[in-house]
């Protein structure tokens, strides 16, 4: 028996390793930190963060593969990876200050979101199906304990239980999946599932194992039929938690998602198209209805996110380089505007007081020009309105399937926007046409000063909404970058 | 020889049992079991296939049984986050039956 050292090339995992290191770091660091210096935790993380982000930069171009096989460095997972440290970033600027004023100041906190991230990271440059399910648990589970974080509160432990009953349960399928499609094929690389299904395309067990795949991925980024948990999980768990999972999640789930069906399963192609663009219709169409229905701002953000789910499933029907580059493209987009939206959500409350009802945000433009507008402009751009980026990312997206022929599913795509428009411009009706409510036990007290981090990710959110909108050019240079093989 | 459509049988089997239990239970705990069943009847899947379908020019491939600890790993790690939460659930609001626990629409 001979055994051979795999080639480790741990250079290729660099930006997931610091992050690992700065979690250890921050978890050693919540037990020497007295109570009052809580928040210098959230700044090791940001700085831990930022470094990754630099050594994301440096194995640009790399296009190289680590631990046998089973992890890339190839541009399209370094783009998610940046897309995933860019939300985290964002994320623990808002939360800091949020974590003080819900008097849940705890380092855990923030070993927890970089746990996440480090799946995160890793689902989304895996090239085996082994290690995408290693990503999809090491990012499941972090998350369900943060969306239960505030102990206390009814609303958010019930959140973390339901997404804790359901992500377990869609991570049953997910397996199962796998376990078919590696009966079928003998393998769990995904370049080795393609050599294999290219000798032999048909087979019962490699369909069941397909379809078995697409419900694990479904769940996990909230596809129609299988987004029930979505709601109830974002509109319980503590606001910024929410803003991470709503974008970071996606981003990963997405990535693996993209792999998996570009990169092993093409050969199926006819077979599966047609259904995944029926789910994007269903989702989308499902995601703005609900969407226009709803008065608790969380709770449409999260139907919003459904929606927008739809949209980038889109791509996956165009398939192709221009499929994955303007999915590449829509993610970055989505990740800024949707962590816009809810850090000015965070932004507008009064301490531990949220205002969750779109009616609470009633004159909020005078009381709050600056995060009324950044609430403006991120609606605005989720809603696909030029100069912003989610105009640019939905035409991207749109042309791509035009372009492959699916010009049916993109009309149904703009018709959504359409409809979206509406429900994106109700909070921004409310904060700007109608006179603040003077019965509101919030008005009288509300707080003209924003949190200096907050207001520091809502600009960043802001000149990135619209910079990308404005000068999409070197991102979409840069998400046109494809697969290692 | 035992078929390899045996064990496949089996573990479909105890995959519908324990997805029953999911959907049926009320229980928190109940549905985590059902889930186990889920898991297990997964990994029960792995190593069959891995024992009966050698990929051609390998050797020592151990894909599947390494898969199925992991599997177990996780499955052990999933229960003890479940656990702690439906013990937080049931200090604050003395219950773990999930009908009950609805301050949100379903």
């Amino acid at each position: 028996m001979s055994l051979s050292v795999p080639d480790l090339n741990l250079r290729i995992v660099v930006p997931a390793l610091i992050v690992s290191i700065t979690a250890l770091v921050v978890l050693l660091g919540e037990l020497v930190t007295p109570a009052a210096r809580k928040r210098w935790l959230g700044y090791t993380s940001l700085i831990g963060l930022l470094i990754a982000v630099g050594a994301t930069f440096g194995l640009w171009d790399a296009h190289a593969t680590a631990f046998g096989g089973m992890i890339a460095a190839d541009n399209f997972g370094l783009f998610l990876t940046l897309v995933i440290l860019l939300g985290a970033l964002l994320s623990v600027l808002l939360s800091v200050d949020f974590l003080r004023a819900h008097q849940v100041e705890h380092g855990e906190y923030y070993m927890l979101v970089l746990s996440a991230v480090v799946g995160m990271i890793v689902m989304a440059t895996a090239t085996d199906l082994i290690v995408i399910f290693l990503g999809l648990e090491l990012l499941s589970l972090p998350l369900y304990i943060l969306a239960a974080f505030k102990r206390e509160d009814g609303p958010s432990l019930e959140a973390g239980l339901k997404y804790f009953l359901l992500g377990a349960f869609s991570s049953a399928f997910f397996l199962y999946g796998i376990a078919f499609v590696f009966g079928a094929t003998g393998a769990t690389n995904l370049t080795k599932i393609a050599a294999a299904i290219a000798k032999n395309p048909s087979g019962d067990l490699l369909l069941v194992g397909a379809g078995l795949l697409l419900v694990g991925f479904a769940f996990k980024v909230a596809l129609v039929p299988f987004h029930w948990w979505t709601p109830d999980v974002y509109a319980g768990a503590p606001t910024a938690v929410t803003a991470f999972m709503s974008v970071a999640v996606k981003a990963a789930a997405f990535g693996a998602f993209f792999r998996a069906f570009f990169v092993a399963l093409p050969g199926l192609a006819m077979d599966w198209r047609a259904l995944v663009a029926l789910i994007a219709v269903l989702t989308m169409t499902l995601g703005n209805v609900a969407a226009l229905l709803q008065s608790n701002i969380k709770r449409m953000l999260a139907y919003s996110s459904i929606a927008h789910a739809g949209y980038i499933l889109v791509a996956l029907v165009a398939m192709g380089a221009q499929g994955s580059s303007s999915a590449l493209f829509y993610l970055l987009a989505y990740t800024l505007t949707n962590l816009g939206a809810f850090g000015a959500v965070i932004a507008l409350s009064d301490g531990a007081r949220e205002r969750l009802e779109i009616g609470d945000y009633a004159g909020a433009a005078q009381k709050q020009p600056f995060a009324a507008a950044a609430l403006t402009i991120c609606l605005l751009s989720l809603a696909g309105f030029p100069p912003f980026a989610g105009f640019v990312g939905k035409f991207l997206i749109f042309s791509a399937a035009v372009e492959t022929g699916w010009a049916w599913l993109a009309v149904i795509g703009v018709l959504n926007s359409l409809v979206s428009v509406y429900f994106y411009l109700r909070p921004v009706v409310q904060m700007y046409m109608t006179e603040a409510q003077p019965g509101w036990d919030g008005s009288a007290t509300l707080t003209t000063r924003i949190a200096p981090l907050v207001a520091l990710a809502l600009a960043i959110a802001v000149v990135g909404v619209l910079a990308l909108g404005l000068f999409p050019t070197p991102a979409i240079a840069l998400a046109t970058g494809g697969f290692v093989r | 020889m035992i078929p390899l459509n045996f064990y496949l049988i089996l573990a479909a089997a105890l995959f519908c049992i324990g997805l029953f239990g999911a959907l049926a239970r009320r229980n928190a705990i109940g549905i985590l079991i059902g889930i186990e069943l889920m898991l297990n009847a997964v990994n029960i899947n792995l190593v069959a296939f891995w024992r009966y379908i050698k990929p051609a020019g390998a050797t020592m491939d151990l894909a599947g049984q390494i898969f199925a600890l992991f599997v177990i790993t996780l499955a052990a790690a999933e229960a003890a986050i479940g656990l702690a939460l439906v013990i937080a659930i049931y200090r604050s609001r003395d219950t773990v039956n999930v009908e009950d626990v609805n301050l949100m629409k379903w």
